[in-house]
């Protein structure tokens, strides 16, 4: 061997804080997308795997979800309460209750949960299969296993995030109007009745499109850092530490410009 | 018949660190190969290319007419169904029983019923020993259950070339001579192309027909077992001896003053027949054992008869030792045959060649598939 193709010894910052890392990382997860969103048609669809999917995804998240949504409307009921007092506007407490549930922490919660407790597991999962083999095993024997695994695993993602988006949305309603009329000693007819001042069905499509949206990217981006863990359990455990950071990231952006989108799409109530 | 597995010029590194580079061997259809190679020489990373799963960055693998370096993902996935590969730990699916694991390649792939699903994988499940465990999931079994697991959903479908990484690894001694006899005896069965990448010197000497080494990002040797055993490179000697003499470190490669005060402190000691046994099945001196046979009542090995013929036609290119070594293999007729001269060598990179038994069909490509010779280096 002649000394020019000798390998040169591994550099302290040997490509750890290059300045295009990140845009190599991102490029991948979104090549990492596109693969996903590719398979999604590809038959045969492994619909056994999408309804243990599902229900895995489903019964790690309505626990949580439910004991979050409650105290989450009642901040809500306990801050407009006040706030309406201060204002002399009681008689639409409900009203801005409903809309703040809806529009906003509904979503939030939802994206919160579907990253943390469903992503975190699809991501613990991958992982762990990943490093004992199994992924590589599964390829080699000819099958994707982004087809056979992430796809289904994006798809359950999805479907759950939009029913806990209404699961959300009922509890954080129903907490907030518990929260307002019990403790707070406001009148139940003119919580109820001034439910669709300000609310449009329209909110609610646009809530469920969000989580819909949402579910998308958990799952993708669980199922990346999953299938790209390495280092044996401790890979994992990065893995699943970094999808989670990732997918809240990536979340509350895009749920800033749905927003966004949407004020300039559907006008308000009243206009 | 397996298929034959040409590599040439096979280059891969990760970032800056080259892993081997220009590695260039060809693995003759139905023939039993080993791949030695010390620790951290990416001898797995060699697998997983030959099976796609690692992109080198030059060089081409050619199986079935299909570079798989180059091809796309779709003829890849084709071109894997003709692999079957055991993962160091078996890398079976944990969620799934033994059956379902086994069955799993034949659920996906095939549209079998359910009732010829179970007689396939109870048949492949008899195969490796493993009967009436069907129910057993994957953390209830034994390491060598699950490596014989894992063999047998390997060979669920049919496979042209098995891949076997460190078969021996976390096996007792017996139980490795047990899988080493079932390899044999499955080579005999099916006659598929096998690569088995391994540490174990006694199953270096004994399993193979063609053995390798892999060596400072370089493959060393590649050739008939009987050239490796009786090579006097000084690599290839400390490899299959286990000795702490010679260029092999513990972490990293020596220089040159140092190996040869080693090697000359050696001799003076007698050598490696005076050095007495070393680990993992390593053993002084030269010799090469006679080879495992398939058990008796099995049909005997094709890929045996063909090397014979691959191995005549080309046995006055090796060295002395080496010929005297091949000539005890080998029946009379060849021998015959070699020594008038009625074998032409195919004119090539270094001049060895494999042809296919002369009353086969040609099979393309593979008819004029050159096996390397590096004796022009180290």
């Amino acid at each position: 061997m002649t000394a020019t193709d000798k390998p040169k010894a591994p550099g302290l910052l040997d490509g750890k804080f290059s300045p295009t890392r990140p845009l190599a990382v991102s490029g991948n997860l979104f090549a990492f997308a596109l693969d996903v969103i590719r398979a999604l048609p590809k038959r045969p669809f492994q619909i056994r795997e999408f309804i243990q999917q599902t229900w895995f995804v489903a019964s790690v998240t309505i626990l949580p979800t439910a004991l979050v949504a409650i105290p989450f409307g009642a901040i809500i009921a306990l801050q407009l309460g006040s706030l309406t007092r201060q204002l002399g506007a009681q008689s639409f407490t409900g009203a801005a209750s409903v809309l703040a549930v809806l529009r906003e922490a509904s979503p939030i919660v939802t994206a919160l949960l579907i990253a943390g407790a469903g992503g975190s597991a699809i991501c613990a999962d991958l992982g762990a299969r990943k490093i004992r083999d199994e992924i590589d095993a599964m390829e080699v024997l000819g099958i994707s296993p982004i087809q056979r695994l992430v796809v289904p695993r994006v798809l359950a993602a999805m479907l759950v995030a939009v029913l806990l988006n209404g699961l959300v949305s009922v509890v954080g309603t129903a907490g907030g109007y518990f929260f307002n009329v019990v403790l707070q000693g406001g009148t139940p007819g003119a919580y109820l009745a001034s439910f669709s001042a300000l609310a449009q069905i329209e909110d609610f499509w646009a809530s469920e499109t969000k989580a819909l949206i949402f579910g998308l990217i958990a799952g993708i981006v669980a199922s990346y850092k999953g299938l790209n863990a390495g280092g044996g359990p401790k890979g994992v455990g990065d893995a699943v530490n970094q999808s989670v950071v990732i997918t809240f990231i990536l979340l509350f952006a895009v749920n800033l410009v749905l927003t966004a989108i949407y004020f300039q799409l559907v006008p308000p109530k009243g206009q | 018949m397996g298929v034959a597995v040409e590599v040439s010029g096979l280059t891969k590194s990760f970032g800056s660190q080259n892993i081997w580079s220009d590695v260039t061997l060809t693995l003759p259809p139905g023939e039993i190969s080993v791949l030695l190679g010390p620790s951290g020489t990416g001898k797995s990373v060699f697998l997983k290319s030959l099976v796609g799963l690692l992109k080198p960055e030059k060089g081409s693998i050619v199986i079935s007419d299909t570079d798989i370096v180059t091809c796309g993902e779709h003829k890849l996935y084709e071109i894997r169904k003709l692999f079957g590969v055991l993962f160091q730990d078996g890398a079976l699916f944990g969620s799934m029983n033994l059956f379902d694991n086994i069955a799993f390649p034949l659920r996906e792939h095939t549209t079998k019923s359910e009732s010829e699903v179970k007689s396939i994988v109870l048949e492949k499940m008899d195969m490796v020993g493993l009967q009436g465990a069907e129910g057993k999931l994957p953390g209830e079994i034994s390491g060598g259950m699950r490596k014989r697991a894992g063999l047998a959903r390997a060979l669920v479908l049919d496979p042209e070339i098995i891949l076997f990484d460190e078969p021996d690894s976390g096996l007792d001694p017996v139980r490795v001579a047990y899988l080493n006899q079932l390899i044999v005896d499955l080579n005999a069965q099916i006659d598929a192309t096998f690569l088995i990448v391994t540490h174990d010197i006694g199953t270096a000497r004994t399993v193979p027909d063609n053995l390798g080494l892999l060596f400072r990002r370089n493959l060393v040797m590649f050739g008939p077992r009987e050239q490796l055993l009786t090579s006097q490179e000084p690599v290839v000697r400390q490899f299959l001896n286990g000795r702490r003499e010679g260029p092999i470190g513990m972490s990293e490669e020596k220089d040159v003053a140092q190996v040869e005060a080693e090697i000359a402190a050696l001799e003076a000691r007698g050598g490696d027949s005076h050095n007495g046994v070393g680990p993992k099945g390593a053993s002084g001196g030269e010799a090469v054992p006679p080879q495992l046979t398939p058990t008796e009542g099995l049909p005997e090995r094709r890929g045996e008869r063909r090397r014979q013929e691959r191995v005549a036609r080309m046995l006055h290119e090796f060295d002395e030792t080496t010929q005297a070594a091949i000539r005890k293999s080998l029946p009379e007729h060849l021998l015959a045959q070699s020594d008038a001269g009625a074998f032409q060598p195919t004119r090539g990179a270094g001049g060895r060649h494999w042809a296919p038994e002369p009353d086969a069909t040609p099979m393309g490509s593979t008819a004029t598939a050159v096996l390397p010779r590096q004796d022009g280096e180290g």
